[in-house]
């Protein structure tokens, strides 16, 4: 299968889950609620997440158009499937080398651009435009969140509730394995298992996996500890459910708090590592830890060049930011400790 | 006491042997030591050079099990020398590992000891003083601050502040290192302030969140009743009470002192362990990198024993079991 129709096919999945979850968290009025709120607190950061979601939604959806009528110049690059926001700029718009933004000219040599005035943020050095790649490196920051969580989520759900509920043995072992990843230097265990495992978008996602899940797996045992004493799930245990049934509809559901919370604060964090890891060389394609790291020669340059780490650091930035705000809201919200205090 | 210092040392060290078997999990059995050699010597080197690379590296004795001299397996030499510090050779240039630790660890801790208490001395003041405000648009701003700075990517801080305050403005050198004490400082300002505001805007949050949680207790209201100002019940009564958290992360912290910081070190040319760790990556370096993690978390691991112990100490209310 080509790999274009198998990134199409990944985001629709991922796109119906989200949709699936929002309608079951609908259902329920402690999830209504809390979403009600973070809109009314903080519907900026909102929308910003929002709308890096929805750029890097349209950069996964790609296809080829065949039955074209093209120059012979741009028949190449046609045949390529090009996304949604590829389409956004021409097939080739390219440069020979740097131009800065706006410019009708190239920075060096001065000779004239092939799209004069169309680089609003000019481009780099291999003459791409730094505006088209800003824009693509939403999905793959969105690719570092997304992909790590649906690794650390589910194993750090699945060994954290089994450790807190069943406990004994289970548990010891459990711990031992926790204590063991957690004894190790985060970044130094993420460049070793990359080191190990190569570069590329699934092996620094499982990197950045392995080394993130410790941490929740945690919270979830010693959450699952004090709700396996409740009244309730003794209730329930003394009319006869089955324990699977208890752990599903009794244990996972008060755990949820902890998983969204989680996942706001994690997410940020993933992202800034993987900028660090592209400065080490072991970083992933595209992304704007890439642009970064780029611009450490650019930025010594005569004249400087400036555009590429402007662009990348507010792109970069800016996601960050409106993804701590929410972190915080949601866990002002969601935290029954701090239920009712605003901050 | 003694009993519960014992157990955890030997807690400890279980966890030590845990460490060193995913290391070797990692190292032996998922990369193989012929892995190594094509990394080290490139793909197109032939199968004799490969043979070579490992004998010389002392990779080429069997995993689990040699039949012929039963001591002499990769898993056996693996421990052995962890354990007794003894870490052989660098995989890329053959140099002494060890010798490499020593020389670097002087320079890691001349930038770090100073970024620690200065982030340390820093994000407490900072912290308590907008505690102190708390509720007010003193505090809301700080907090805002310092999720701005959070923000901001390390990387960002490290090319911002070389690019500003040493290209434009000349202060200070962009990079460099020089162990003579008359000229050092030159050249440790810069990373320092730069490590500072890359980690005060996490700190301080930390904190404040610390001592906004103690002054909600009853003790504050007793020390206020008793009609002692702001700053006394800040600095004496609720800093003393908040130590715990305090210790734990401060302790947790120093063993980091020594491994160094990888990317302060290699952006401004201290030649210390960060630096050589970023070096063991370019040139694919297993040895140095294992030897990294592995005594990474050793001190990671004492200093978990410490705190414990210190927790005794700071607060009578703990008991050991």
């Amino acid at each position: 299968m080509e790999s274009y129709v198998l990134s199409n096919l990944i985001t629709s999945a991922l796109v119906a889950g989200l949709a699936l979850a929002l309608w079951g968290a609908r259902r329920s009025p402690l999830w209504r609620n809390a979403g009600r709120e973070l809109a009314r607190r903080r519907p900026v950061a909102l929308a910003v997440v929002a709308a890096y979601a929805l750029v890097a939604g349209l950069d996964s959806v790609a296809w080829t158009d065949p039955h074209h009528e093209v120059a012979e110049s741009e028949a190449v690059l046609l045949g390529e499937p090009r996304s949604a926001i590829d389409r956004l700029f021409p097939a080739d718009f390219q440069e020979a080398s740097y131009s800065a933004p706006f410019a009708d000219h190239e920075l060096y040599g001065g000779e004239a651009l092939r799209h004069p005035g169309g680089h609003w943020l000019g481009t780099d050095i291999i003459g791409r435009d730094v505006l088209h790649r800003t824009l693509k490196g939403a999905r793959v920051a969105l690719i570092i969140g997304g992909l790590t969580s649906l690794i650390v989520l589910p194993l750090a759900l699945l060994v954290g509730v089994s450790a807190g509920y069943v406990g004994g043995r289970v548990d010891d072992v459990v711990f031992f394995l926790m204590s063991t990843l957690a004894s190790m230097p985060s970044l130094l265990l993420l460049i070793a298992l990359i080191m190990v495992l190569g570069v590329g978008t699934v092996q620094v996602c499982v990197a950045l996996g392995v080394t993130g899940w410790v941490g929740l797996a945690r919270l979830v045992r010693a959450e699952t500890f004090k709700i396996r004493e409740l009244e309730y799930v003794d209730a329930a245990r003394v009319l006869g459910t089955s324990e699977l049934r208890i752990v599903g509809r009794h244990v996972l559901p008060n755990l949820m708090h902890l998983v969204v919370i989680t996942f706001a604060l994690l997410f940020s964090s993933l992202v800034l590592s993987e900028v660090v890891l592209s400065w080490l060389g072991i970083g992933i394609e595209g992304s704007w830890g890439r642009m970064i790291d780029q611009a450490r020669t650019e930025l010594s340059r005569e004249p400087v060049i400036w555009w590429g780490i402007t662009s990348a650091s507010v792109a970069l930035f800016s996601l960050i930011l409106a993804v701590n705000q929410l972190a915080d809201a949601v866990r002002d919200i969601l935290d029954p400790r701090t239920v009712g205090e605003e901050s | 006491m003694i009993a519960y210092v014992l157990r955890r040392l030997a807690y400890g060290f279980a966890t030590v042997l845990g460490v060193l078997a995913f290391l070797f999990g990692l190292f032996f059995l998922y990369a193989t030591p012929e892995d190594m050699a094509r990394r080290a010597l490139g793909d197109k080197a032939p199968p004799q050079a490969i043979e070579q690379w490992i004998v010389n590296h002392e990779y080429h004795h069997p995993l689990f099990w040699n039949p012929e001299n039963p001591g002499k397996t990769l898993i056996v030499d693996h421990y052995r020398r962890m354990l007794t510090f003894d870490f052989g050779r660098s995989d890329a240039d053959d140099v002494r590992v060890t010798t490499r630790l020593r020389e670097g660890v002087g320079p890691s801790l001349s930038l770090t000891v100073p970024l620690f208490f200065g982030g340390l001395v820093l994000s407490i003041s900072l912290a308590l003083f907008v505690a102190t405000f708390r509720e007010t648009y003193i505090d809301r701003a700080g907090v805002a601050l310092c999720v701005l700075a959070m923000s901001v990517s390390i990387l960002l801080y490290i090319i911002g502040g070389q690019f500003l305050i040493a290209r434009i403005l000349k202060w200070f050198p962009i990079s460099g290192y020089d162990a003579d004490p008359a000229v050092i400082a030159r050249f440790l300002v810069l990373p320092v302030l730069v490590g500072l505001a890359a980690s005060f805007g996490e700190q301080v949050r930390f904190y404040r969140t610390v001592f906004v949680e103690e002054t909600n207790r009853d003790y504050v209201r007793t020390a206020r009743a008793k009609g002692c100002g702001d700053g006394r019940v800040m600095w004496h009564h609720v800093l003393r009470n908040a130590m715990i958290p305090i210790i734990t992360r401060v302790v947790l912290a120093i063993p980091f002192l020594f491994t160094g910081s990888i990317l302060l070190e290699s952006f401004f040319a201290i030649p210390g362990l960060g630096s050589m760790t970023v070096d063991a990556i370019h040139a694919n370096d297993f040895a140095t990198l294992r030897v990294m993690v592995f005594l990474g978390s050793v001190f990671f691991i004492a200093g978990q024993i410490v705190t414990d112990v210190c927790y005794t100490l700071a607060d009578p209310r703990v008991r050991l079991e």
